[in-house]
């Protein structure tokens, strides 16, 4: 057995409720929105390592990456079973209009207070997400899900009790902060989007509604500000982002990411190590 | 303690870290990090110390809080147990038919 079956065997949640259940149609392109935000995430993360702040932030960072890319592969390897494709072919050979994460998620890693915006309202997000889908009537991304939330819920207090001790520290943190929130707010109105397959998967019972998971998302959201003592973006600085992640349009961060991302595994196909 | 970033070269406090790998187990030192504060530190603990499933509870000390013994006074410090064998109970017979002792 090689490093890379240990080592999937571990990761891969899904496989003993699911081993050999292969998704539809309808599921496979759930799970890869999923599954994509999960990976473009994770790459951003790994961006920061040798660069945060501090040694000890730069390991947070790095562990909350690879949490989010076991969720992606899991995610990706149950998507890739309705077409046949390995994670790996999901992950490093579709192009840019093929992904479908939302925007949140390929914003870029700006300041840390910027990604410690975006970690706050991706991980308050998935934490509500993955909390329904654990009763999904899908076994496999039941599984995935009960084994994510956990994680996904440190993520959340990570990025809770960043938010707080950055906007309470120095007037220099604070004004980055306000400024980050400023910036990411537009992108949350994506995530909670409904539209025709997750009605249909939602009818099933296979996956909540979006738009079901906002109260939740908003009570977190509210009770982090009023102690941070930060505001929902009102007036001249609230904007909505138009989003489109789901039906592959993105913004101009994921392209550059992506190349990197996906570079050696193109220019080596195959290759192990 | 202050506030980290008010001066670009100021690092972070260090907090010392122990980790207790199971239940009736005590918590045995690890090693140590830095954190701005001390709920910072136990969660940097968690991140550092306890990845692969090594603990179940962890204590994170300030580093300053700690007194130590001098480490130059060792050999005054330490002598009295060396040469003193009859501190120890090795000198005595056990008596016949004990067991299990």
């Amino acid at each position: 057995m090689s490093v890379d079956q240990v080592a999937l065997a571990e990761e891969l949640a899904g496989s003993s409720a699911g081993a050999g259940h292969v998704a539809s149609a309808d599921v496979a392109e759930y799970a890869l929105r999923l599954g994509d935000d999960a990976l473009v995430l994770a790459q951003q993360l790994g961006m920061w390592i040798s660069y945060a702040p501090e040694l000890e932030e730069d390991i947070a960072l790095g562990n909350i990456g690879l949490d989010l890319l076991g969720h992606a592969r899991t995610l990706l390897h149950y998507a890739g079973t309705a077409t046949g494709r390995s994670e790996d072919d999901l992950a490093y050979f579709r192009d840019e209009p093929e992904f479908r994460n939302a925007w949140l998620f390929e914003q870029p890693n700006g300041d840390f207070a910027h990604t410690i915006a975006r970690q706050l309202f991706a991980s308050t997000y998935l934490y509500e997400l993955y909390g329904a889908l654990s009763s999904s009537t899908d076994p496999t991304l039941a599984a995935i899900a009960v084994k994510s939330d956990k994680e996904v819920d440190y993520h959340r207090d990570h990025a809770i009790q960043w938010t707080l001790r950055l906007a309470g520290g120095t007037e220099e943190s604070r004004r980055r902060m306000i400024l980050a929130v400023v910036d990411t707010w537009p992108y949350v109105e994506e995530l909670f989007a409904d539209d025709a397959l997750v009605e249909r998967l939602a009818a099933e019972g296979v996956a909540p509604l979006p738009s079901s998971l906002r109260p939740a998302f908003d009570a977190v959201i509210a009770r982090v500000f009023a102690e941070a003592e930060l505001e929902i973006p009102t007036g001249r600085t609230a904007f909505t982002a138009s989003g489109g992640g789901r039906e592959g349009r993105h913004t101009e961060h994921l392209g550059p990411m992506l190349a990197e991302m996906q570079v050696l595994a193109r220019a080596h196909p195959g290759a192990s190590w | 303690m202050s506030t980290p970033g008010e001066m670009g070269t100021e690092a972070w406090p260090l907090w010392e870290v122990f980790v207790r790998a199971n239940r009736g187990l005590s918590h045995v030192h690890v090693g140590s990090l830095h954190a701005p504060d001390a709920d910072m530190a136990v969660r940097n603990a968690r991140d550092l110390y306890t990845r692969r499933n090594e603990g179940v509870s962890i204590w994170v000390v300030p580093a300053d809080a700690i007194t130590t013994s001098d480490p130059d006074a060792k050999g005054a410090f330490f002598e009295s147990p060396a040469g003193k064998n009859y501190r120890h109970a090795v000198y005595y017979t056990k008596s016949e038919g004990v067991k299990h002792l």
